[in-house]
């Protein structure tokens, strides 16, 4: 077990910045321009409705994909970057 | 052919082929039962966690209730994907490195507590208790639709199927079942679609068709949609939500009770790595997506295209006559799930929105009340037969709508047994039991677990409507939090996280219990379950999103004010967070 180390610390850390920065985008697309913030982007025409609709319905789901493979991705290089990953 | 005997080829097909895995794919040990030897690749994986995930709420009843209530009801939509995200970065790469067989058992460890593993075990069963009966309830209905049998028979028929498969490959046969589940219901779902999708726009992806324009009107056919419902007294479609606090509460509920299910958790333990458990995560959200992103199209196009089969000559016109009316409303009103009464006595059928605000049109037109109720869950069963599909087509989604229902009750199923075979059994009262004998025990569990929902989905007690409620609630209240303060906090210890757990719990189950009755028996709440007497406007069943504060906030004071955990649950928890030296998931 990699323990205590230094290292091992900063893995963690970077992990956590990873995680923050995927949660703020996680709740922007969702929360966010699905339902909080629609009404400013209601001047956005999407297909007979607005761009909130769109997040609403379908943008926030590809978001989430597409932040999940990123986390998954950039998580592995990590593992090896500072040596924490499996054999 | 006739529609029984297609319906009977494409449903009998399905069951052989499902029974012809589970002989294929037997568990041998505990492993085997519990965790499918922890070999499952991440693509497999993510297929049978999108058949686990998928259930009949998703299949038959979702698009039903996007159709309703259209924007306010992207809720679920983005509740029930949302979670994915939590798991992929929260919870399952560090519960797979954990290693062990299933989620009490990780926090009875990481809280060094017998209590607090018990205190898992009773949300566990509780929450998936209430949706398995759901599941059961709901395959007895498509079996008495498309088999013409009575739904008792159609119930017996399912557990016999769930039987053959998961009490002789346990987890093992589970998985591979629901692979080939995934694939029945996805073709089921998107089949019809595409057709329904290129009739109306011209367009083969129904998710592309949702944002184009309608072939006969010529206008974006959400802008037509609007059209058409405003005209018979509804809401718009695409409307704003007023109340967006409860929508985000709800949306969050939905979110964090995904992340916090057992039955979701337990499959990220089958794969070989840490790594492949992230993969996972993103897998299962490509396959659950597929579905997702086609059921708000399936629900918008539905809507118009039951309007214009009611309004043919456009809204302004007078409705079809009921005499003429088309062959699935008169297949349907024999189940009773579309009724009609002709209050004016006209012969036509007035399909409106009878509110008050409509009251003046209505009564210009010579309308005397709606006189047509058409169930939402049947929405996505009829929808091959509004739309004119053949008969293959129906078949198929009577195979889908029952593989969408086996496969996430074999999935609670498991939980259920393993959390009595494993925590309880072994846990508590016969830790030196052997793994043969813990197999034998976990078979039995489940043979067990099946015989009480197959019971329980005949005979529905209350609490079986609220699954939402009670399912979601409990996970996002208790399960969740425990969980993720077991792996991001060293300082959180045993007695803050039991604590931590009860609070959430009785905050959120007291919330509901005042509105919908204690213990779900009618006529016990004491406030009326209406938006008015919510406090802050918020539902009951977005109120698990606070009972996840109160709990967090419970378990950190407590714990602050409190001894440290002892130096070897600090160790667990830093090993718990490095991928390093994660071996195949295993018992004690």
């Amino acid at each position: 077990m990699s323990g205590h180390s230094e290292n091992a610390e900063q893995y963690w850390k970077a992990n956590l910045r990873l995680i923050y920065g995927s949660l703020i985008i996680w709740a922007l697309v969702s929360y966010g321009f699905g339902i909080l913030l629609r009404p400013m982007l209601s001047g956005i025409a999407v297909g007979g409705t607005d761009l909130g609709f769109w997040f609403a319905q379908q943008g926030s789901i590809l978001t989430f994909i597409v932040l999940i493979f990123f986390y998954a991705w950039r998580m592995n290089k990590l593992d090896e970057k500072f040596g924490v990953g499996e054999e | 052919m006739s529609q029984f005997a297609i319906n009977l080829i494409f449903v009998g097909g399905s069951f052989l082929l499902y029974i012809g895995i589970a002989i294929w794919a037997r568990a041998g040990s505990t492993s085997d039962f519990y965790v499918a030897g922890g070999g499952i690749h991440p693509i497999t994986n993510g297929m049978a966690i999108g058949a686990d995930w998928m259930s009949a709420a998703s299949f038959i009843s979702m698009a039903g209730l996007i159709a309703a209530g259209g924007y306010a009801n992207s809720t679920f939509l983005m509740g029930w994907t949302g979670g994915y995200v939590l798991l992929a970065m929260l919870l399952a790469p560090y519960l797979r490195k954990f290693g062990k067989f299933t989620v009490p058992e990780f926090i009875g460890d990481r809280f060094y507590s017998n209590k607090a593993r018990l205190v898992a075990v009773i949300c566990l069963i509780v929450a998936s208790l209430t949706y398995v009966i759901g599941q059961m309830a709901g395959a007895g209905v498509a079996f008495s639709r498309f088999l013409e049998v009575d739904s008792t028979t159609g119930l017996m028929i399912a557990a016999v199927v769930i039987f053959s498969y998961s009490v002789m490959g346990g987890m093992k046969g589970i998985t591979y079942t629901q692979v080939a589940q995934y694939c029945v219901l996805i073709m089921a779902y998107t089949i019809p679609a595409v057709f329904i999708s290129l009739e109306l726009t011209g367009n083969p992806i129904p998710a592309l068709g949702l944002f184009s324009t309608h072939i006969d009107s010529g206008l974006p056919i959400l802008t037509k949609l609007n059209q058409v419902i405003t005209d018979l007294g509804f809401n718009e479609y695409t409307a704003n939500v007023d109340n967006k606090l409860n929508m985000v509460l709800f949306t969050l509920t939905l979110m964090i009770g995904t992340a916090g299910l057992p039955h979701v958790i337990i499959r990220f333990f089958t794969v070989p790595k840490v790594a492949d458990a992230r993969w996972t995560a993103g897998w299962a959200l490509v396959f659950i997506a597929l579905l997702y992103l086609t059921a708000p199209a399936v629900a918008s196009m539905a809507r118009l295209n039951l309007m214009t089969t009611i309004y043919p000559d456009g809204t302004a016109a007078a409705p079809i006559e009921y005499d003429n009316r088309p062959q699935w409303v008169k297949a349907w009103e024999v189940t009773g799930l579309i009724t009609y009464e002709d209050k004016n006595q006209d012969g036509r059928i007035q399909l409106y929105n009878d509110t008050p605000a409509f009251e003046e049109t209505a009564q210009s037109r010579g309308w005397n009340g709606n006189e047509m109720v058409v169930n939402r869950d049947i929405l996505v069963l009829a929808n091959p037969e509004i739309a004119n599909l053949p008969g293959w087509v129906i078949g198929l989604i009577a195979a889908g709508g029952l593989a969408a229902a086996l496969s996430t009750a074999a999935g609670l199923l498991l939980a259920i047994s393993s959390a009595v075979s494993h925590d309880l059994i072994k846990g508590s009262i016969n830790p030196g039991i052997t793994d043969k004998g813990e197999l034998l025990a976990a078979r039995i569990s489940m043979a067990v677990a099946i015989v009480v929902a197959t019971y329980l989905g005949a005979n529905p007690p209350g609490f079986a409507a609220q699954v939402v409620a009670l399912a979601f609630g409990i996970a996002a209240a208790s399960l969740f939090p425990a969980l993720m303060m077991g792996i991001f906090s060293k300082r959180v210890n045993n007695k803050g996280a039991i604590a931590g757990m009860l609070a959430g719990l009785a905050f959120t189950l007291t919330y509901i219990f005042v509105y919908k009755g204690w213990l779900f028996i009618p006529g016990t709440n004491n406030l009326a379950d209406i938006p008015e007497n919510w406090v802050f406007g918020i539902s009951p069943l977005s109120i698990g999103a606070i009972g996840a504060v109160v709990n967090f906030t419970v378990a950190f004071g407590l714990s602050h004010a409190t001894e440290e955990p002892p130096i070897e649950i600090q160790e667990l928890v830093e090993s718990v967070r490095y991928p390093r030296g994660a071996g195949e998931a295993q018992g004690h």
